[in-house]
């Protein structure tokens, strides 16, 4: 029961940024229906600004996080704005070939400019655990959660409470209507692509600090996104917040008492298994947004 | 016209070993040959029944490592029951490894074609990603990441005539090059049957074909089949030449690398995936002389982004059609002296 009681402690901490990943994913994905194989790589951009900013640079741990996140957006605002916005309205396989285009020159990058030897930053917080009964956890994981939830409290708000997501979700919801009632639509989508692109940046500068920076981290990371997504219900905020605690459950539960090996499998069968008796995904009212 | 031509690159390509003496050359050739095999097959999903399917690579490592299994032997235990192989010949090998292969294209393809665009994508980009979780962890089974080292070449013969072990490259070149005209003459005879025909209607409007009578999931099923088999004799070639694999066969990149060949050339034509897998075969041994592996897949991924904007078909339909505006207008001036011909 005390193992358990730790495993769940330690899904929780992993949730709160496969969340995040998922978030900005579902607003990608689900909403422009783009296959956005470079989500993987701004969560993997993300953790390598934070080593620039921290490590290379000496910047503050908060302050670097913040910049990371901006830079995340920034790269994200700039791939919609060179790549998609001529191919709007393109099918989906041709969005989908040039992101894995994108995806293969970005990840390269990466290995070039880096090296592919795996980076570690260093956080301010104290070593020694937190403990509470138990269950004990390192207090940079405590932060990482904290942060994670506080980011994804702001995208709920800003998606449901502000008149940018207003916009945002009239133009999910009918494009041309949108842009008739005098929403600036090219925007919107730069602007949401630059939005998911920061949540991947933040989980990806929240989990450097927790485990290594490496060029690979963004692979696995994209298709976990993926089954977050589909687990939730394509656009679904709430389902991915959810999804992404499942997720993480799943594959503590899976590489505790099954094997460690099948860590990653997790998220592949739940996206089989969904697909094949859900595929609305779990939280589906219907298809919208919020 | 188009025979001549066809015949004349066919000589071309049987004479190469004949003049070309540079084994690494050579050991280039029969590797872009196996995964321009692959790629065919890809285009077979991607091209005629126009479904992405991005986990293609789950074929092609089955097919290497099946046959490596049943060349080499092996024994696990499966609840309690002992299983043991003996070590089978090579041959053997390639036709298991095809029809497992092939069988798994049936199962996955059954599964996966209930979704349709992004959630397919996803479902074939999971599976191969479990496939590769299995291959790296079964460890009794696979040796997981340690890899199947001592994989025998492939032997051909009959007990009368003798046999032959293939060490050679030039050998293999001549195995690969049969393999893909063999392929080539199967997969162009099947688009020219009816059931080609119905998988290209399903490719252009599969509401409409649906109302024709054309059962959806059949056709694809049976185009995952084929896609799968092929994939699977060319993974089990890959693994009889190279003498070793490892889970890392499972690699995305791997899948990637077919795409790129597949819509470089152009999906949807038989010769496309063998003109981009020439281009994507030869430009590694062009390019590692002057940059690292990084910058040539940035230039790969970059090229694909480029091709998309560029010449979303291909580069073989935009050759066809270059070419035939070209025979019309010389048609056309031969035309010019008869003027009442031309109504």
């Amino acid at each position: 029961m005390d193992q358990f009681l730790q495993h769940l402690a330690n899904a929780l901490i992993m949730g709160g940024t496969y969340a995040l990943l998922g978030i900005g994913l579902t607003l990608i994905f689900g909403i422009m229906r783009i296959v956005n194989f470079t989500h993987g790589e701004l969560y993997a951009f993300g953790a390598y600004m934070m080593y620039f900013f921290a490590v290379v640079l000496g910047l503050n741990f908060y302050m670097a996080i913040a910049f990371a996140i901006c830079a995340g957006m920034v790269l994200g605002a700039a791939i919609e704005y060179l790549l998609l916005r001529s191919k709007r309205g393109a099918d989906i396989d041709t969005t989908m070939l040039i992101m894995i285009g994108a995806w293969i020159v970005l990840q390269n990058t990466e290995i070039l400019i880096w090296g592919s030897v795996a980076k570690s930053i260093n956080s301010p917080f104290p070593i020694e655990p937190l403990t509470l009964g138990p269950v004990s956890l390192s207090s940079v994981r405590v932060f990482v959660l904290f942060v994670a939830l506080a980011l994804i409290a702001a995208t709920y708000v800003l998606i449901n409470r502000t008149k940018l997501g207003k916009a945002m979700r009239a133009t999910f919801q009918d494009s041309s209507t949108a842009a008739l009632m005098g929403i600036n639509t090219s925007a919107i989508y730069t602007i949401t692509f630059g939005l998911g692109s920061a949540l991947a940046a933040a989980a990806g500068a929240l989990l450097g600090p927790v485990f290594v920076v490496a060029p690979a981290m963004g692979d696995l990371a994209s298709l976990k996104a993926f089954a977050i997504v589909i687990l939730g219900g394509l656009g679904n905020i709430t389902g991915a917040a959810f999804g992404g605690f499942i997720l993480a459950f799943a594959e503590e539960m899976g590489a505790s008492y099954i094997s460690s090996g099948y860590r990653d499998a997790m998220g592949f069968l739940i996206i089989i298994i969904v697909l094949l008796f859900r595929p609305t995904g779990l939280f589906a009212r219907s298809e919208r947004v919020g | 016209m188009s025979r001549i031509f066809t015949l004349l690159v066919l000589a071309f390509f049987l004479s190469v070993p004949l003049w070309l003496t540079d084994q690494y050359y050579l050991h280039t050739l029969v590797v872009c040959g196996i995964f321009m095999l692959a790629a065919m097959s890809l285009n077979l999903l991607l091209g005629y029944t126009g479904q992405l399917s991005l986990g293609h690579v789950a074929f092609f490592g089955i097919g290497a490592y099946v046959s490596a299994l049943t060349s080499l032997g092996f024994s696990v235990s499966i609840f309690a029951y002992q299983i043991t192989h003996e070590p089978w010949p090579p041959v053997i090998g390639v036709v298991l490894g095809g029809a497992v292969a092939g069988l798994c294209g049936y199962l996955i393809g059954k599964l996966a074609f209930r979704v349709r665009g992004a959630y397919f994508v996803i479902v074939t980009v999971s599976f191969a990603e479990v496939i590769r979780l299995i291959a790296l962890n079964w460890i009794e089974l696979t040796n997981g990441p340690l890899a199947l080292p001592g994989i025998p070449p492939l032997t051909l013969g009959f007990e009368p005539i003798g046999y032959a072990t293939l060490w050679s490259k030039g050998a293999n070149y001549y195995v690969v090059l049969t393999f893909i005209v063999i392929t080539y003459i199967i997969i162009k005879r099947l688009i020219d049957s009816p059931y080609g025909r119905a998988m290209i209607a399903l490719r252009e409007n599969e509401i409409l074909a649906t109302s024709v009578g054309i059962s959806v999931t059949r056709y694809l099923v049976l185009a995952a089949v084929f896609a799968g088999t092929i994939a699977g004799v060319s993974g089990t070639l890959y693994a009889h030449y190279i003498q070793i694999i490892d889970p890392m066969i499972f690699m995305f990149l791997n899948t990637v690398t077919m795409v790129i060949m597949v819509i470089t050339g152009g999906k949807g034509t038989l010769a496309g995936p063998v003109v981009g897998g020439l281009i994507f075969g030869i430009a590694p041994v062009i390019l590692r002389n002057y940059v690292g592996p990084e910058v040539q897949w940035i230039l790969y991924g970059a090229l694909m982004i480029l091709i998309v904007f560029v010449l979303p078909e291909g580069i073989v339909p935009a050759i066809e059609r270059w070419f035939s505006r070209a025979t019309a207008k010389s048609a056309e001036l031969a035309m010019e002296p008869g003027k009442g011909a031309r109504s």
